[in-house]
């Protein structure tokens, strides 16, 4: 259901899929887990952006200013303070959230393509600022970082080297995502479904909808805020292009590729991107967008509820082609 | 004398330019259904509108309860004890009847929870996993009276229920209507229907171009049929 359910998969299927990203070290090589790394964390900061644009309805293209805001506060904070890494998680998730308020604030007043335009503009002021702020984040040149550590008694090796980041990034990712799927299968999430399909209405049973949409605008801030810190940790570097409006598209993409309002879905959306971005670019140089374009007319036309929505056409129909074969006689 | 739950004075309201509403009285007191009747186009839905806040009006007064209304927001409306049926229905089409039904119960207190509701309403209870939009017209109205149940308002406004119902249906909701007066609803019911109107209301006020041109009790009203040719049309 493209409302409130979590998602098609079964608790089968959702314990086989979390089995094999536990075993994933085995089986891939350095690159392939550097990328399943890279897809967790941004699957995670899709995955907030379907809080918005699935679950509430609020069409977001400026997201990425959080991821961002995250990934300064990180950065800064391991470069300036300390490089405790659940400092640097909670340097990212108070800041994204902070600033998510403040421009929530304004952007939940509006609908529909004010709040594009608006959310579009604030990640383009952080974009901007990313840039020209050169004593904080040194401009377009980027911040290196150190190794994150775990206390006082790591020097930055334990979360050095793939297998042990890898292992860091997928217990935030299930966390992240477990937090997620808590929240719109609550009450909280059920009001914001409602606030998608009819906002007025939502105000004529007792809702104030701008305080719960100005909630879901916060939370989608902390987790992409969240997820910007891993993604300084995994990197060791921040730069402004991890604000820019492409970040903030792809995220849009991997969500409607995947499926909206499922929460999985964003993040087999993110897979699909990137992997496309990875395996394409070596042939296609920068044309892999195209390839990606055209893929995701394709899925607008051919699988409006995405990647998501066709696995669970698919398992709908092997079930009951199953219920039937085990109905007929022998 | 007692003060009327919905208390309205000289309302005037509209859209943007547009005056809708010219000046309106209209009183609803403590256990009353009062019928709101009138042509289409004459301001019924406005004044419903207006009551929740979602239409903003540019002068007079609606008190609810002894407070007054205007410039409250719909949401706060809704929650100091107003529950409106709307015209259409307007359930969300995309979510189950629970789910429908539970996005309504936001008031914990009063007579009204979810098991009552589908005790009420077997029919809700029976098609409780079925999303909105593959229930039936009758079903839907259904769905939405036990959502404004749900919210155990003082006051209930109905907007055309009966509208678009097959007669069968519309028998079955005027039959939950008449049942919930029993029990002392209070309600404005907006109704085109004049036999289910009548067959509910205490009182009967006739609207024309924005205007409330006549009010009696149901007994009178019924009694004179000249009236309802004359404002109405029927009779």
């Amino acid at each position: 259901m493209r409302a409130l359910a979590p998602g098609p998969a079964r608790p089968l299927v959702q314990l086989a899929v979390v089995f094999l990203l536990v075993v994933a070290p085995l089986l891939l090589g350095d690159f392939r887990l550097f990328l399943l790394t890279e897809i967790l964390i941004f699957g995670l900061f899709a995955a907030s952006l379907d809080l918005l644009v699935g679950y509430t309805g609020l069409l977001s293209l400026g997201h990425a200013a959080y991821l961002g805001v995250g990934s300064y506060a990180t950065a800064l904070i391991a470069i300036h303070l300390t490089d405790n890494v659940f400092a640097g998680l909670a340097a990212g998730v108070a800041s994204s959230c902070i600033v998510a308020a403040a421009t929530g604030w304004l952007a939940v007043r509006t609908r529909g393509v004010y709040f594009l335009m608006l959310t579009l503009a604030f990640a383009q002021l952080l974009f901007t600022l990313a840039i020209t702020w050169d004593s904080l984040t040194h401009g377009a040149n980027g911040l290196p970082t150190p190794k994150p550590t775990l206390g006082p008694g790591d020097s930055g090796g334990a979360l050095d080297g793939g297998t042990a980041f890898y292992y860091y990034a997928l217990v935030a990712f299930l966390f992240g995502l477990g937090l997620l799927r808590a929240v719109v299968a609550s009450p909280f999430g059920r009001a914001l479904v409602g606030i998608r399909e009819n906002e007025s209405r939502m105000r004529s049973l007792g809702y104030a909808t701008s305080r719960y949409k100005l909630a879901a605008f916060c939370l989608a801030g902390a987790v992409a805020g969240f997820a910007g810190s891993l993604t300084v940790q995994q990197s060791s570097f921040m730069s402004p292009s991890g604000v820019s409006f492409e970040v903030s598209a792809l995220a849009l993409i991997a969500v409607i590729i995947g499926g909206r309002a499922t929460l999985v879905g964003a993040v087999l959306g993110s897979a699909f991107v990137f992997v496309i971005r990875d395996e394409l670019s070596s042939a296609f140089n920068e044309h892999w967008r195209l390839v990606l374009g055209l893929v995701f007319i394709g899925v607008v036309y051919l699988l409006p509820r995405g990647i998501s929505g066709l696995s669970a056409r698919v398992g709908g129909l092997l079930t009951r082609r199953t219920e039937r074969a085990a109905g007929e006689p022998a | 004398m007692i003060e009327p739950l919905l208390d309205i004075h000289g309302l005037r309201a509209g859209y943007r330019r547009s005056v809708v509403l010219q000046r309106v009285d209209l009183a609803v007191q403590e256990g009353q259904v009062v019928a709101l009747l009138g042509r289409n186009g004459v301001g019924k839905t406005t004044l419903v509108h207006a009551i929740m806040g979602l239409v903003q009006p540019s002068a007079g007064s609606i008190r609810f309860g002894g407070q007054e209304l205007s410039g409250r927001t719909p949401d706060q409306i809704s929650r100091g004890g107003i529950a409106l049926v709307p015209q259409g229905r307007r359930i969300f089409s995309r979510l189950s009847v629970e789910e429908n039904l539970r996005l309504a119960h936001r008031s914990r207190d009063g007579r009204h929870d979810l098991d009552s509701v589908y005790e009420l309403l077997p029919r809700l209870y029976e098609r409780r996993r079925h999303r909105g939009r593959q229930l039936s017209g009758g079903e839907q109205q259904m769905l939405a009276i036990g959502r404004a149940l749900l919210a155990n308002a003082r006051l209930v406004l109905f907007d055309e229920p009966s509208e678009g119902l097959a007669p069968k249906a519309v028998d079955q909701i005027a039959g939950l209507i008449a049942g919930l007066r029993e029990h002392g609803l209070s309600a404005l019911l907006v109704e085109q229907n004049l036999h289910v109107a009548l067959s509910l209301a205490d009182a009967v006020t006739v609207m024309t171009k924005g205007e409330i041109v006549y009010r009696a009790t149901a007994d009178v009203f019924r009694a004179d049929p000249e009236t309802a040719r004359a404002f109405l049309g029927v009779g």
